[in-house]
């Protein structure tokens, strides 16, 4: 259970930070993440079985195009109504939408539809098989969380992001242009995304409905730590990752969601800034 | 085109608009016209429509009626600051409610839809109540998440008919009676909001939206008018799902899903956020056009979802601001001195 | 008796102390001056007493009732009105339909007439008061489009249709010239012979020092002085947290 429980909570942070980052830096709340989480799966696919491109390369190409695409979705669509929130959550809300349901109709649907395992078989851990895959998962999700530390503390670029997020208008003086900080800032959330995609979905198989699930496993993770503190993530998917483990093994699988919803909602009543937030969110909360 | 180099557009108000839009002292028909065609001509129009149809568009005309009513109410809660992605929640408490008591308790049609109306706002504002303090987009995803929890705890918990739902339920008389009831509580509501929203008190629930500190550094205690407009807002929608529920004979899980959700915030961005009547055309818009493309099946969501997008970033103000701009303003070009 | 009378507030940022054991009391009927450098916690102190912050230590007492764990528009209904330095009127509606906000708080709504159009003439009386033109069509006109002096000029008729007892004026000078100043004064003036009691958070020290009858000094959450206008023009630590600035 320990070992499952990790797991799960290191899929959980994978998901979630892809969305953290978008909202944390530019504070768009990006609803089409769940889309194009899927979308990338797909991709990634199409590029193994049509292409017959090699793993890696396609799962590199899945990144950068998604990544491409999260920057051109805020050129085109969002920079038009930004600051509006409402607009923002009904654009992001339809892209995605648009893009699922449109995956939907083509009819990628079955059991088909799954990626490779990164390398087959599993080791005995703490008396429990698991799968390398899953190994994966919990070294590359601190990978990405090392690398998403270093890329904000040492880097110009990401010295901005963080000026962009903290104080806008100073960040203006300083000649930072939060348009393109905003733009770098989807397509690094979109393409976080696609690399959890990538890592997570050898697991299962490739559904249209997941996309709504990651969305709101996303959504939750985010609140419950707090939006916008990568830190807030990672315990926040440690907590609801174990909450739903152990439901699942004590109650029922159906149960899972209802858990990690429940937790939102407590976590918004009691302490709405989130577990790690700020006192600048708790403002916009409050 | 001549060259506008050195023009700009002056829009001026109509002296009628500008002379009547709070006091009306009219003095000629030509005037009052002016002022009872915008109303009189919908409400005129849709009710000629809807009783000469076939019956197939008769049902067209309700359903349309039904989110027409969402959205106004989508559009009443977010002129009251309160961003809801989850009216399925109101409607899908309304629905229970009525179902379940036609189902277990076997009370008559004209009972259980009043009673689910009042009860399913009660219950609404009720479970909304501790995130009442959560602004903005906070707010909306509690709305998000809320119906999708309930959804699940049903089909987790087997109660009220489970994955099955409740079906038997006792239908309306006929067609007719659904039509007039259903048309004659849209505009009921349509025009008792826009009434409302426009009095002292209604302005209190929009001051809240401009700005929630300084009307509360102005002595008003911005929660319990939350709950209010809630209130308001969610009966509306209870009512639509109470009067579904009857219509269909049918009440379950579906009644939870994203398109009540989706669809009256997608009429609001079509027709025009923060007017109450241009969500209304919004959806006379959408829901017929939805119907003639229902043979493209999962299609139909696709086609929301690319007119939400486009409405938004092109149109941004709505249909409606720019038909009532165009009939109550004059415009012209002035050269620049 | 002092009417308000704060105790040992204190509530830090995240490490930052940004009010740190500050006592004041305000006697009835005077005009309480409180300057200091951009971001020692003058706004904070408000927001305390005001009730959209919870101090972490300290209490407030209003006529000897604790305010600290009230709601802002409880504390705002027992007399307290507070202006915004940052001036956000209701922007959608028009400058007079902004009163009718205050106007149907539980402190007036009795006083104010029913429905028909009283409030909006209680209203437009008020906008008078404070230098709206009634003739004009300033008054009528959306909130989005006034001028910047006339936002403060709104903020300061919100107060007094609140028929509040204690003026807590935010940096309500703030962005004006010199012209609209000497027109607001009067204004302030006015409410200090009815009776009132002002407290004004001010940068501009020419003329608060004409007005005030007390003044304290805040540098880093903590008040450094205390007194008279005329004590307080004098002190050399005074001159060091503001030095630059010419009094």
């Amino acid at each position: 259970m320990f070992v499952y429980g990790l797991i799960n909570s290191a899929v959980l942070a994978l998901m979630a930070l892809g969305f953290n980052l978008t909202f944390g830096i530019s504070g768009i709340a990006n609803f089409a993440y769940g889309a194009i989480y899927v979308v990338a799966g797909f991709i990634t696919w199409a590029f193994i079985n049509h292409l017959n491109l090699p793993y890696a390369v396609s799962a590199i190409l899945t990144i950068i195009i998604i990544g491409i695409f999260g920057a051109l979705v805020y050129k085109f669509i969002i920079k038009r109504i930004r600051g509006l929130v409402i607009s923002e959550v009904i654009a992001t809300f339809g892209i995605s939408i648009i893009l699922l349901e449109l995956l939907r109709f083509i009819g990628l649907i079955g059991f088909k539809y799954s990626l490779p395992v990164f390398i087959d078989g599993s080791v005995e851990i703490l008396g429990v098989y698991v799968d390398i895959q899953r190994l994966f998962i919990i070294g590359l999700g601190i990978l990405v969380i090392i690398s998403l530390y270093v890329f904000t503390h040492h880097t110009k670029t990401g010295l901005a992001f963080r000026g962009i997020a903290q104080e806008e208008h100073t960040s203006l003086s300083l000649g930072i242009n939060p348009d393109r900080i905003a733009s770098l800032s989807m397509g690094m959330g979109s393409a976080l995304g696609a690399f959890a995609a990538i890592v997570i979905l050898p697991l299962g198989t490739i559904t249209v409905d997941s996309g709504y699930d990651v969305l709101i496993n996303a959504l939750s993770v985010c609140i419950v730590g707090g939006l916008g503190s990568t830190f807030g993530v990672i315990i926040a998917s440690f907590i609801i990752g174990y909450t739903q483990t152990i439901t699942a093994m004590y109650l029922a699988p159906h149960w899972t969601m209802i858990v990690s919803l429940f937790a939102i909602l407590v976590i918004l009543v009691i302490k709405p800034s989130g577990l790690l937030g700020h006192q600048k969110e708790l403002e916009e909360r409050v | 085109m001549k060259n506008r180099e050195n023009y700009r557009k002056e829009r001026i108000d109509r002296c009628i608009k500008a002379r009547s839009d709070d006091i009306y002292a009219l003095s000629s028909y030509k005037e009052m016209w002016y002022l009872i065609f915008p109303r009189v001509v919908p409400i005129i129009g849709i009710a000629i429509l809807a009783y000469f149809l076939p019956l197939y568009w008769k049902k067209v005309v309700i359903t349309t009626c039904i989110f027409a009513m969402l959205a106004v109410s989508w559009d009443f809660l977010s002129s009251c600051g309160l961003l809801s992605l989850g009216q399925a929640l109101f409607f899908g408490i309304g629905s229970y409610t009525a179902g379940c008591l036609n189902h277990y308790f076997h009370f008559p049609i004209y009972l259980t839809i009043p009673i689910a109306t009042i009860c399913g706002g009660f219950i609404s504002t009720i479970l909304l109540l501790p995130v009442i303090r959560l602004r903005g987009i906070y707010f909306a995803m509690v709305t998000l998440i809320l119906p999708l929890m309930l959804a699940r705890g049903i089909e987790a918990t087997h109660v009220f008919g489970g994955n099955e739902g409740i079906t038997g339920l006792s239908p309306f008389p006929n067609v007719w009676v659904e039509l007039t009831f259903i048309i004659a509580g849209m505009w009921a509501a349509l025009f008792a909001l826009r009434r409302f929203i426009s009095s002292d008190y209604g302005l209190i629930f929009v001051s809240i939206r401009d700005n929630d500190r300084a009307t509360m550094a102005s002595g008003i205690n911005i929660y319990a008018f939350k709950a209010q407009a809630l209130f308001i807002g969610s009966s509306i929608c209870a009512f639509c799902g109470a009067f579904m529920t009857h219509l269909y004979m049918f009440t379950g899980i579906p009644v939870f899903t994203m398109e009540f959700s989706i669809l009256p915030i997608a009429a609001s961005a079509i027709g025009g956020i923060g007017t109450l009547a241009g969500p209304l055309l919004g959806a006379f818009i959408l829901v017929p056009l939805s119907e003639i493309l229902r043979e493209f099946g999962s299609l139909r969501v696709v086609f929301y979802g690319l007119v939400l997008v486009v409405c938004v970033v092109a149109l941004p103000e709505g249909i409606f601001h720019y038909l009532s701009r165009k009939y109550n303003e004059m415009e012209r070009w002035v050269r620049l001195e | 008796m002092a009417i308000l009378e704060i105790k040992g507030v204190t509530k830090s940022f995240g490490g930052v102390k940004a009010v740190e054991d500050v006592s004041v009391n305000v006697e009835e009927n005077t005009l309480l001056g409180i300057i200091g450098p951009n971001g020692s916690g003058k706004t904070t102190l408000v927001n305390i007493i005001t009730g959209f912050i919870k101090p972490d230590k300290g209490s407030v007492f209003f006529k000897g009732k604790e305010l600290i764990g009230l709601p802002p528009y409880t504390i705002t209904n027992l007399g307290i009105g507070r202006a915004f330095q940052m001036v956000k009127p209701f922007f959608h509606l028009p400058a007079f339909k902004n009163l009718i906000v205050p106007l149907s708080s539980k402190r007036v709504r009795s006083t104010s007439g029913g429905g028909y159009g009283d409030k909006d003439a209680i209203a437009l009386d008020i906008l008078e008061e404070v230098g709206f033109e009634r003739d004009s069509s300033v008054p009528y006109k959306t909130a989005s489009v006034l001028p910047h002096g006339y936002l403060k000029r709104l903020e300061l008729a919100r107060l007094i249709s609140l028929k509040s007892e204690i003026f807590i004026l935010d940096e309500l000078f703030s962005g004006l010239s010199i012209a609209e100043v000497t027109s607001i004064l009067p204004i302030i003036e006015k409410i200090l012979f009815e009776g009132n009691t002002v407290i004004m958070i001010e940068h501009r020290l020419k003329e608060l020092f004409r007005i005030a009858n007390k003044v304290i000094v805040f540098n880093f959450g903590r008040i450094i002085k205390e007194g008279a206008p005329k004590e307080i023009l004098e002190d050399e630590e005074v001159k060091k947290a503001y030095l630059g600035v010419e009094v």
